[in-house]
């Protein structure tokens, strides 16, 4: 019987792929890998595009596109850890950017809050001094 | 006979009331199922990535990452994850409680905070606390996507690279059960390695390209891995928090519509037996 290796491909969203295989092909971001059993532990990124596990009975192929991602190889066991999405370091800065711009919004409304607050404060103020004055006159013109 | 129009049209808004809050408890309890099930599907990521990185512990690299590192804590990050809307029960207030507590015991050291917040709740909340919230991401939706929420974690990570904080939790409601969720406040940097016996024999991972590339980009997958398993944990315990809080509020409903029936019934009751006894008075009086 031939060897086999364990073989997991998940994405955070979902598990795509789990059982014993024969061999595989990965776009490693180094250049192309094919693993076999008994492979030394290496560590990686993969490329997007495909990813091809020859399974136990050696016939089947199947094939799984992933939009890059990491790959973990161990002697006996393949852990490919799909992304959902394809990464970029820009867009990822943009998107950080984006969140922070959003929360620099909040706290610039937050200060039209406290703006609001002080201006309230200062109307009521005004109108102690209103009634006070009121009152005086009230006195006076008894 | 207009015999307690009031307490009529008052029956009339409480049962369109329950028509509602009976709506949303089947709404809540499909979509809790659909939630539960996108929990158990981001199971196997978590785990496995959980499972590289120990033996990526247990491995001597090279290179030692300062995600793995602990040092002195001068100002900590808190993401916050809440839900988008109300009408769940105490699970946000719940989730804020515990959050306090600890952002008290860090004020209480002198240590800074910064707050990050996924869910419009726990933006809303941190606002008018005056917390300093430096990233907001909101309305995820039912079906939160991973790719929505790098932006917070990123902003969150660059900070920690920076030394701009020095440690990172995630807050969020841990789903137990249907009935149960547990405000739980979880470490994500520095990443605590599990104690494990030493390996005999040393081995490292041949990394390609480099050690520091590899493992950094690892390390923050696995930082996203468990953000995005917060906010779908929490999604699911909202929508079950939902679905309790609102079978509750249905049977109130029938309670108040069953004591406003009792109080109509009886008002009619009485407005009968008087009118028979004016007849009768009247009849006798003849």
């Amino acid at each position: 019987m031939a060897m086999t290796m364990h073989v997991d491909v998940v994405s955070a969203e979902e598990e795509i792929f789990a059982g014993p295989a024969t061999m595989l092909f990965a776009p490693g971001a180094m250049g192309d890998l094919g693993i076999m059993p008994r492979h030394a532990p290496l560590l990686t990124r993969i490329k997007p595009g495909e990813v091809r596990i020859v399974t136990e009975q050696g016939e089947e192929e199947i094939v799984l596109y992933v939009s890059g991602g990491m790959l973990e190889i161990q002697p006996e066991a393949v852990t490919i850890l799909a992304d959902t999405a394809q990464r970029a370091d820009d867009i990822d800065e943009a998107a950080a950017l984006e969140a922070k711009e959003r929360a620099e919004k909040l706290l610039a409304d937050q200060k039209d809050d406290i703006d609001y607050a002080a201006a309230s404060a200062e109307l009521a103020e005004a109108m102690a001094q209103l009634q006070a004055i009121s009152r005086l006159r009230k006195k006076v013109g008894r | 006979m207009a015999v307690g129009k009031e307490i009529r049209t008052k029956v009339k808004s409480v049962q369109n009331t329950q028509k509602i809050t009976r709506a949303m408890e089947m709404v809540a309890a499909s979509k809790m199922r659909k939630a539960q099930d996108r929990m158990t599907a981001s199971r196997p990521y978590a785990q496995k990535i959980r499972n590289v990185i120990h033996h990526l512990a247990q491995s001597h690299p090279e290179y030692k990452h300062s995600y793995m590192q602990d040092r002195e804590v001068k100002r900590v990050g808190f993401i916050v994850v809440s839900s988008d809307r109300g009408l769940c029960g105490g699970l946000n207030a719940n989730l804020f409680r515990t959050t306090l507590k600890s952002l008290k015991e860090w004020d209480a050291k002198g240590v800074g905070i910064d707050v990050c917040t996924i869910g419009s709740k726990g933006t809303s909340f941190f606002k008018r606390l005056g917390s300093n919230i430096t990233a907001e991401t909101s309305h995820l939706g039912d079906a939160p996507r991973i790719n929505d929420m790098f932006g917070t974690i990123k902003v969150m990570l660059d900070a920690y690279d920076n030394g701009v904080i020095d440690r990172l939790y995630v807050v969020y409601n841990e789903f137990v059960s249907t009935m149960a969720q547990n405000p739980t406040i979880d470490q994500l940097l520095p990443i605590e390695a599990k104690e494990e016996k030493e390996y005999a024999h040393h081995w490292d991972y041949l990394y390609e390209p480099e050690a520091k590339e590899v493992i950094t980009d690892l390390l923050t997958r696995y930082v996203e891995s468990l953000v995005y398993q917060a906010v779908v944990e929490n999604v699911a315990c909202e929508q079950s928090a939902r679905m309790v809080a609102m079978k509750a509020a249905s049977d109130n409903a029938g309670d108040i519509i069953d004591e406003l029936n009792l109080a109509y019934n009886k008002a009619r009751q009485a407005a009968i037996t008087q009118e028979i006894s004016e007849i009768v008075s009247g009849a006798a009086a003849v």
